[in-house]
């Protein structure tokens, strides 16, 4: 028997992230690394944890091999309680057969044996691709005061970028009386943050029915939470206010390493009474030799800087040699920058090696045709031989040969 | 493969008096170094990575601020059904711990109940990173009794009962001399032993019993002729902390990438106990240059050949040069610090100048307000 838990979370991961391109190879989505120290999953696994939630489903699919044992016991995020704590639900065979988990609601409907352990009144459905930070027992707070069979977390984004989003219009007492998924006339800017409250009995029924239903997709967006709506459940949207990325392609995951560089963007990581937690890499303090010029940058422990960095993040264990110059890059963890090389506006995967006056990316100012440029994307455990070029918005994913000066 | 037949003993506390101001608060092992670590997660981390998953950690008072640092032992991999932490101090009154050979016998049951067949025992006063399998497989080879491990150097000017050994062609000792007064370089001992854990029970019983209660004098220096002790050099970076002075050039060697390279190895690294920072912030404007820097700083200013621990800030205009600051403690803006040694959680104000000299850092006591 299982402690009764009011609240059980679980963490969609098993997505593959295909725009991360080279970065998501070999690992899921939420595995990915980001802001020095962290990988994206730490953000929401951090919040349930800051937020007293004390059960959490991880569902895994695509690549779990690092999500995996990154997770592990569960501990750096305190998750490792004798009764709950974290799981990772990955898809597996039953006596009529075997199936992957086919939508974001099958990948529930899958594991209601194990939601329904801790008989929760609420269960909270998360994502494992954004940044930020937020107290979901408010947002639980909210779904019980509204007396709601479902609640949709929404931040009011740009009117120009709403036809991205899944837009909730509502009525002013919050209530939703209808969704667009990707509006070319939006109607509200309420974009939906892919979090959503439910009380465990309704979308326990809605779950079984779903599954029952001849070519239902078994997605959230596309089949349950319109079925819901259709058959008059209490809905509401739930206003979030603060810092939210989706890092679901190159260009936005540079764009939010980058606000972590920017006082003025409401990310502050260094807030005692939220913290994000991550597994710590077992390395000595952070050395910044004689000749080296750092600013604006974010670098982790076991760092060795000799040359030039400038607007940029480095994750542990990075080496960059006198002389080479880093700005406006991500460099993830253990690769080496070797003399004289040049990174601008790139990210450089784990373990990779830039050889002596390699090139990677280019300023945005210096190109001529700008649907030209991007972000340079290096792979990992690469070898880019000495001199060689990487154009802008390349993306690299096999060793490069060097170039005879 | 996990676990071999070697426990570990470390004294946690001893020689506190030499850098009192540091250990004012805490004790020997508890005291803050090169940036993120303290004194004893150098022994823990070496014994973990030789294999070693049974400590013992010795602690005569004062243990709050070392049983805060280690919890379970969970950061050295040592909380463990079989073996893992056991902090040991002790039972009734202090007085049992008030040399190495009484405390060793008011832990007997604990060595009487180990299954180990040997026993290395440390002290938390020396930097270093030593491999005890190596010790070990010495020990072995020489079929020795005892095997004590030295350093070839000049002996520091206070450390306690310094002990010189000399040596025969097969490295065995000859003779060993407590507090004489040689110069130069010789091969004195730092305080690390190797030996069968049944010869250290029947070792101490028998001082007890005679109530000869001197270690070096009454161990090493008393049983030497009729044991085979022989001698294991370690010549790997190791400063022994027996001053303020020695605290502080010890932590400037970090400097150097071959003390870093020698004392960080990748296949044996030093474990501490976890703290969530996020990487440290460089801000514009900020200049920094030979320093060793830990998570979770915000440097808006200058800082240069300084130790920073986790969580400092260095506000804006401010430079300090030649410091070795611990975590959290905030420098405002436009200050100016130059060989001082500032303990934890110190606040030092806007517009404050501050000056040492390299042999005599000035030391700023644990959360002062400048």
């Amino acid at each position: 028997m299982y402690p009764k838990q009011e609240v059980v979370a679980m963490l969609l991961a098993g997505g593959q992230g295909s725009r991360l391109g080279v970065l998501t190879q070999k690992l899921a989505k939420p595995a990915v690394p980001y802001g020095g120290k962290y990988r994206i999953i730490d953000f929401p696994l951090s919040n349930c944890v800051n937020s007293g939630i004390e059960a959490v489903g991880v569902l895994t699919q695509y690549q779990p091999l690092v999500l995996n044992e990154y997770i592990g016991s569960g501990q750096p995020w305190d998750l490792d309680s004798m009764n709950s704590g974290v799981r990772v639900l990955s898809p597996y065979q039953q006596v009529k057969g075997a199936d992957w988990y086919s939508g974001t609601a099958n990948a529930i409907y899958q594991n209601i044996t194990y939601i329904d352990r801790y008989s929760p009144d609420y269960v909270v459905i998360l994502s494992g691709d954004h940044i930020y930070k937020m107290d979901y027992s408010k947002m639980i707070a909210a779904h019980k005061e509204n007396k709601a069979d479902c609640t949709i977390a929404v931040i009011d984004v740009p009117l120009a970028e709403a036809s991205r989003f899944g837009i909730m219009n509502t009525n002013p007492d919050g209530s939703i009386y209808e969704f667009e998924e990707k509006p070319a006339k939006p109607k509200s800017t309420n974009a939906s943050m892919g979090i959503y409250v439910f009380s465990w009995d309704k979308l326990r029924k809605y779950l079984i029915e779903d599954e029952e239903t001849e070519g239902s997709s078994h997605d959230f967006g596309k089949d349950v939470l319109p079925k819901m709506l259709a058959d008059g459940q209490r809905m509401f949207a739930y206003q979030f206010q603060g810092y939210w990325k989706d890092v679901g392609t190159i260009d936005s995951l540079w764009e939010s390493n980058m606000d972590l560089l920017d006082p003025n963007v409401p990310l502050d990581l260094t807030d005692e009474s939220w913290k994000i937690y991550s597994k710590n890499p077992v390395v000595p303090p952070q050395y910044i030799a004689e000749g080296a010029e750092v600013q604006n940058s974010l670098i982790a422990d076991g760092c060795s800087i000799s040359g030039a960095v400038d607007f940029s993040v480095l994750f542990s264990n990075v080496v960059v040699k006198p002389g080479a110059v880093v700005q406006d890059s991500i460099i993830m963890p253990g690769s080496v920058i070797e003399e004289g090389a040049v990174v601008q506006y790139a990210i450089v995967s784990e373990n990779t090696i830039i050889g002596k006056n390699a090139v990677i990316g280019a300023r945005p100012e210096t190109i001529v045709d700008k649907d030209q440029w991007g972000i340079a994307v290096i792979g990992d455990n690469l070898k880019i031989g000495a001199g060689a070029k990487i154009a802008p918005k390349a993306m690299i994913s096999k060793d490069v040969e060097g170039v005879e000066e | 493969m996990r676990g071999n037949n070697i426990m570990g003993i470390i004294f946690a506390n001893l020689h506190e008096d030499l850098i009192s101001e540091l250990t004012d608060v805490r004790i020997t092992g508890a005291v803050p170094f090169g940036g993120k670590y303290r004194m004893i997660d150098f022994p823990l981390s070496n014994m973990v990575n030789s294999g070693i998953n049974k400590v013992g950690v010795l602690t005569k008072s004062n243990y709050q601020s070392i049983m805060d640092h280690v919890g379970t032992g969970k950061a050295w991999d040592l909380s463990r059904k079989q073996g893992g932490l056991f902090i040991l101090p002790p039972f009734t009154n202090t007085n049992e711990y008030s040399n190495r050979l009484t405390t060793l016998n008011s832990i007997m049951p604990f060595l009487k109940h180990s299954t180990e067949e040997y026993v290395v025992i440390t002290d938390c006063d020396t930097v270093c990173n030593i491999d005890f399998q190596d010790v070990c497989s010495k020990h072995l080879e020489n079929n020795a009794d005892i095997t004590v491990v030295y350093k070839r150097d000049q002996i520091p000017e206070k450390l306690h009962d310094p002990t010189v050994f000399s040596f025969d062609a097969k490295g065995q000792v000859i003779d060993v001399a407590i507090n004489s007064d040689i110069t130069g370089s010789c091969s004195f001992y730092m305080n690390i032993m190797f030996i069968k854990r049944e010869l250290l029970i029947e070792l101490v019983n028998k001082c007890i019993s005679k109530n000869t209660l001197n270690f070096k004098r009454d161990i090493i220096q008393g049983e030497y002729k009729n044991l085979s002790i022989y001698g294991y050099e370690f010549n790997g970076f190791s400063p022994i902390l027996t001053s303020m002075s020695d605290y502080f050039q010890a932590n400037m060697a970090l400097m150097k990438a071959d003390v870093r390279a020698d004392l960080f190895k990748s296949a044996r690294p030093i474990y501490t106990k976890v703290r969530d920072d996020m990487p440290t912030k460089y801000g514009l404007g900020s200049k920094v240059t030979n320093s060793l820097i830990a998570n979770g700083c915000t440097i808006e200013g200058e800082v240069e050949n300084c130790v920073l621990f986790k969580g400092v800030h260095i506000g804006k205009n401010t430079k300090v040069s030649n410091c070795v600051i611990m975590q959290d403690t905030v420098i405002g803006a436009d200050s100016s610090l130059s060989y001082v040694i500032v303990d934890k959680d110190v606040k030092v104000k806007d517009e404050r100048t501050l000056m040492g000299f390299s042999s005599y850092p000035v030391y700023i006591s644990k959360g002062s307000v400048v």
